[in-house]
C-alpha cells in the first residue's frame, strides 16, 4: 500500500487537498465481500454475499434490520457496522416512541452523516471502516443510500459496494431502465436483478452454482415490513434468477479507475465516489 | 454532542433496571418523586397547579375529506373576559391544525416549541411535514411527562388534518391523555357540542364540509348561551387535501327576546 | 441554610385553586379465557371519565405479537405510556435476540416494568393472554404495581369484579366437582365472553358501546366486533 508523509493522522492535509486516512478508510469498504442494494416503484432489495471468515467459524451477517422500514447491508469492519445499527436501531426507536410514526429515511441518514463526519476531523478519531447501503421505506416511497466511511452519502436507484462490486454496478447500470427513475420490473424480477448483480462478484476460484446459497436477501417496501428472507424464500429466488442468463462478466469495457483492487499508485488520481447514480431527490 | 456512548440507548432505559442495576427506589436521585416537586421550593416557590389565563371549549369535527377545528376568541382572566381577540385554533402546517383550551401561557410555551419543529421540518429542504398523528403522539408524550413530574401543562389539546390524505382527528389532555374519534370537544363542550354533533352524524356517515361548519356553527353558539366564559366571536381551522387554512372571526347568531319573558331571578 | 417563612398563597383574583391528581379512572373491563390451543381476550370500547364518555371506539386491545395480546384499563394515560414502553422493549428484545419475545417473557418483562414504578404506579389492569411456547393458551393477571399471576381465565377493570365469579362458574366449574372439570371448547368461551359484556354494560357505567373480542390460535389472530348498550 502506497505511503507518504501526509498520512500521519486524520487530521493532516495532503497538498492535493486530500485527507489519506480517511481515503484509507475507503479502502477497508473493498475488504468487505460485496452488496448490491436496488429499488424500483415500490420495493427496494438488498442483496449480500456471505463470507465464513475461516472454514470453522460460521459466516458473517450481511443484513442488519434496523426498524420496521429499514434495513442495512455492510462491507467492511463488521464490528464499525455494530455500532453505526446500534445508533440507527436507537435513533428510530426513540423516533417511533415519540412521534408514533417511522423515521424519515432521508433525515435518518444526514444524521447518520453527521455523526460520521466527527470522526474525520478530529485527531482523537478514527473513521468508521464500513460502507453501508440503506434500504428504506417511507412517505416518499422506496429508498437506497450508500453511505462511505468518508461520512459522505448518496441517494441512489441502485448501488453495490465491497469487494469485486464493479462488476455489479455495471450489470446495475446496464439492466436499470433508462426511461423511468428505478428499475421497471415486478418485485420478483427486482429481487432477480439483484442476484444477477451480485453473482459477477463472486471470487473466479468459486463455482457459481454452489455458493450461492451464501446470499443473504431482504427486502422492504409497499406493505412489507424490513425481512430478510428464510433460506426457503431465498432458494426460490436463487432458482428464479438461475434460469435467466448469466451476467456479462467484468468486460474490457468497464473502465479501470475505481477498480476495486487496483493497488493505489503514487500520483494518480482518487477514485471518485462510485456512484452508480446519484440524485439529488431524497 | 461527542460523547462517546450516545447510542446506548439511554432514553429507553430510564427507570428500568439497567443491566448491572437493581431498581430505583425513592430517595434515589433518579427518582420521580411527586413529592419532592411538589412541596415548596427553597423560597417559598410552588409549582402552577391551577390554569390562571383560560381558554373554553375547543371543538372538532371531522368531515369527508377533512377535519375542522373550532374555538372562540376569549382568554379568561378567572371570570373576567380578559382577552378579547385571541386565535385559539392553529395552522401548524399544510396538513396539521390544532386548537387548544385550557392555560394559555401553557399553550403558548407549547406552540413554540412546536414551530420550532416546523422550522426544522424547513430546514432539512426535504418537502417532508410533521403529520397530524406525530404531533399528536408527540404532544401526548409531553403532556405525559409533565403531568408525571406532577407538573402539568394545563391543557386540553384538539388535533386534526390529514393523515396519508385520510382525515385524522385526536384530543390529547393534561395528563396525556389520548384518543380519536371523528368529534372530539374539550371542557364545556364535552356536554353541549358533543350531543349536537353526535346527533348530526348517523351511523358510519361523515358529513360534508358545509354542514360540518354549520354544526359547528350551532355548537359555538349554545356555547356562546350557556357557557360564562364564552364569547360571540370564534375561529374555525380548516384541513383539506388541499391544504390548511384558519377562517374567521366568525360571530354566532344571537337572539335576546327571549331574555325579558326569564323572570323570577 | 436559613429557612424563609413560607408566602401566603399568592391570591389571584378569580383564579380557583385545582388540586391536581395525576391519576383518572377511565374505566373499561377485560375478559380473557384460555383453552387447550387457544385463548380469547375481550375489552368494551368505552372511554370515559365520570359521568362523560370520551369516546365509543377505544380499542383497549394491544397486539403486541402472533401470539400476545394485551389488554389494558384503567387510567388511560398510563396504559398508553405502558403499551408504547412495552411496544419498545419488544422491538429491542427481537433485535438483540432475533427472535420475537415468546409470551412468558412479556408476561415477566410487563412485570418488571410496572414494578419499576412502585411508588408512583401506573394505575392500570393488565390482563395478558397468549399462547405459551407448547402452544398452550394462556392468561397473566396483574395488579397496578406488578403483580403477575398466570391463570386461564381472568376479569379485569372497572366490571372485573362483577364478572369474575361469573367466569368462575361458567369456565372454572367452581360449582362443580373439580375432579371432573369439562375442558371450554372456544365456541362457549366467546359465547360467555359476549355474554359477559353484555350482563357487564347492564350494570357498569364505564362498561359499555362495544366490545372487541379477538381469538388466538396457532393460525393467526382474529377479530370480531359486538355491539353493547350505549346509554
Amino acid at each position: 500500500m502506497f505511503r507518504n508523509q501526509y498520512d500521519s493522522d486524520v487530521t493532516v492535509w495532503s497538498p492535493q487537498g486530500r485527507l489519506h486516512q480517511v481515503e484509507y478508510a475507503m479502502e477497508a469498504v473493498k475488504l468487505g465481500s460485496a452488496t448490491v442494494g436496488l429499488k424500483n416503484s415500490d420495493y427496494a432489495v438488498l442483496v449480500a454475499l456471505r463470507r465464513a471468515a475461516s472454514e470453522l467459524s460460521s459466516s458473517q451477517r450481511k443484513i442488519i434490520p434496523i426498524d420496521d422500514h429499514l434495513g442495512i447491508s455492510i462491507a467492511g469492519i463488521t464490528a464499525d457496522a455494530r455500532v453505526l445499527s446500534n445508533y440507527l436501531r436507537t435513533e428510530c426507536l426513540n423516533y417511533k416512541y415519540a412521534y408514533g410514526a417511522r423515521y424519515p429515511v432521508s433525515r435518518l441518514i444526514s444524521n447518520l452523516g453527521n455523526k460520521m463526519q466527527v470522526t474525520t476531523q478530529r485527531y482523537d478519531r478514527r473513521p468508521y471502516g464500513v460502507g453501508l447501503l440503506v434500504a428504506g421505506y417511507d412517505e416518499r416511497g422506496p429508498h437506497i443510500f450508500q453511505v462511505d466511511p468518508s461520512a459522505n452519502f448518496f441517494n441512489c436507484k441502485a448501488m453495490s459496494i465491497g469487494s469485486r462490486s464493479q462488476s455489479a454496478r455495471t450489470y446495475l447500470e446496464r439492466n436499470i431502465s433508462s426511461k423511468g427513475r428505478d428499475f421497471v420490473c415486478t418485485k420478483d424480477e427486482l429481487i432477480c436483478h439483484g442476484i444477477q448483480a451480485i453473482r459477477g462478484s463472486l471470487p473466479n476460484d468459486e463455482d457459481s452454482e454452489s455458493p450461492l446459497l451464501n446470499i443473504s436477501i431482504a427486502i422492504v417496501g409497499k406493505d412489507q415490513p424490513f425481512k430478510i428472507l428464510d433460506d426457503v424464500e431465498s432458494k426460490k429466488y436463487l432458482d428464479m434468477a438461475k434460469k435467466l442468463p448469466a451476467p456479462p462478466a467484468p468486460s474490457d469495457d468497464v473502465p479501470s479507475t475505481g477498480g476495486d483492487d487496483d493497488e493505489d499508485k503514487p500520483g494518480d488520481a482518487p477514485p471518485d465516489p462510485q456512484v452508480l447514480v446519484g440524485t439529488m431527490e431524497r | 454532542m461527542y460523547s462517546h456512548n450516545n447510542f446506548i440507548q439511554t432514553e429507553l432505559w430510564k427507570g428500568g433496571p439497567v443491566p448491572g442495576q437493581f431498581y430505583n427506589f425513592p430517595g434515589t436521585s433518579q427518582d420521580i418523586n411527586a413529592g419532592n416537586i411538589t412541596a415548596p421550593g427553597l423560597y417559598g416557590s410552588n409549582r402552577s397547579s391551577s390554569p390562571i389565563t383560560t381558554g373554553t371549549s375547543v371543538i372538532g369535527v371531522k368531515f369527508d375529506g377533512g377535519v375542522m377545528i373550532a374555538a372562540d376568541n376569549l382568554v379568561s382572566y378567572g371570570s373576567l373576559a380578559r382577552y378579547q381577540d385571541v386565535q385559539r385554533v392553529f395552522k401548524i402546517n399544510e396538513k396539521t391544525i390544532i386548537g387548544a383550551g385550557g392555560d394559555f401561557a401553557d399553550f403558548q410555551s407549547l406552540k413554540r416549541s412546536i414551530d420550532q419543529k416546523m422550522v426544522e421540518d424547513m430546514c432539512y429542504q426535504d418537502d417532508i411535514e410533521m403529520q397530524p398523528k406525530s404531533l399528536y403522539n408527540w404532544l401526548t408524550r409531553i403532556l405525559y411527562n409533565r403531568r408525571s413530574r406532577v407538573n402539568p401543562l394545563w391543557l386540553e389539546m384538539v388535533v386534526g388534518g390529514m393523515q396519508d390524505g385520510v382525515p385524522f382527528l385526536g384530543h390529547v389532555d393534561l395528563r396525556g391523555r389520548a384518543y380519536e374519534d371523528d368529534v372530539v370537544a374539550t371542557g364545556f363542550g364535552k356536554h353541549f357540542a358533543l350531543p349536537l354533533v353526535r346527533e348530526q352524524i348517523s351511523e358510519g356517515r361523515l358529513l360534508s364540509q358545509s354542514e360540518a361548519s354549520q354544526v359547528l356553527r350551532k355548537c359555538m353558539e349554545v356555547l356562546y348561551y350557556r357557557d360564562c366564559r364564552a364569547i360571540s366571536k370564534y375561529s374555525v381551522a380548516v384541513s383539506t387535501a388541499q391544504g390548511t387554512i384558519v377562517q374567521g372571526p366568525f360571530e354566532v347568531n344571537q337572539n335576546w327576546q327571549l331574555a325579558t319573558l326569564v323572570k323570577g331571578y | 441554610m436559613h429557612k424563609i417563612q413560607s408566602f401566603p398563597e399568592y391570591q389571584v383574583p378569580g383564579a380557583q385553586h385545582q388540586d391536581f391528581s395525576p391519576y383518572e379512572s377511565n374505566g373499561g373491563s377485560i375478559v380473557a379465557i384460555a383453552g387447550e390451543d387457544y385463548v380469547v381476550i375481550a375489552a368494551d370500547t368505552r372511554l370515559s371519565s365520570g359521568y362523560t364518555i370520551h369516546t365509543r371506539k377505544q380499542n383497549k386491545l394491544f397486539q403486541l405479537s402472533e401470539k400476545t395480546v394485551l389488554g389494558s384499563t384503567g387510567c388511560w394515560c398510563d396504559t398508553l405510556a405502558l403499551t408504547s414502553l412495552v411496544n419498545a422493549r419488544m422491538q429491542m428484545y427481537e433485535h438483540l435476540h432475533l427472535k420475537t419475545m415468546s409470551t412468558e417473557a412479556v408476561a415477566q418483562m410487563l412485570s418488571i416494568l410496572m414494578y419499576n414504578r412502585r411508588f408512583f404506579p401506573y394505575y392500570v389492569s393488565n390482563v395478558l393472554a397468549g399462547l405459551d411456547s407448547e402452544g398452550k393458551g394462556v392468561v397473566y393477571s396483574y395488579d397496578p404495581i406488578g403483580h403477575c399471576e398466570r391463570t386461564t381465565y381472568r376479569a379485569g377493570g372497572s366490571a372485573g369484579t362483577l364478572l369474575q365469579p361469573v367466569l368462575d362458574n361458567q369456565i372454572g366449574g367452581k360449582d362443580r366437582d373439580v375432579k371432573n372439570k369439562p375442558k371450554v371448547p372456544l365456541e362457549k368461551a366467546k359465547e360467555v365472553a359476549k355474554d359477559a359484556f353484555i350482563s357487564a354494560a347492564e350494570r357498569d357505567i364505564y362498561t359499555g358501546d362495544s366490545v372487541i373480542l379477538k381469538v388466538i390460535t396457532k393460525d393467526g389472530i382474529t377479530e370480531e366486533e359486538v355491539q353493547l348498550r350505549k346509554d
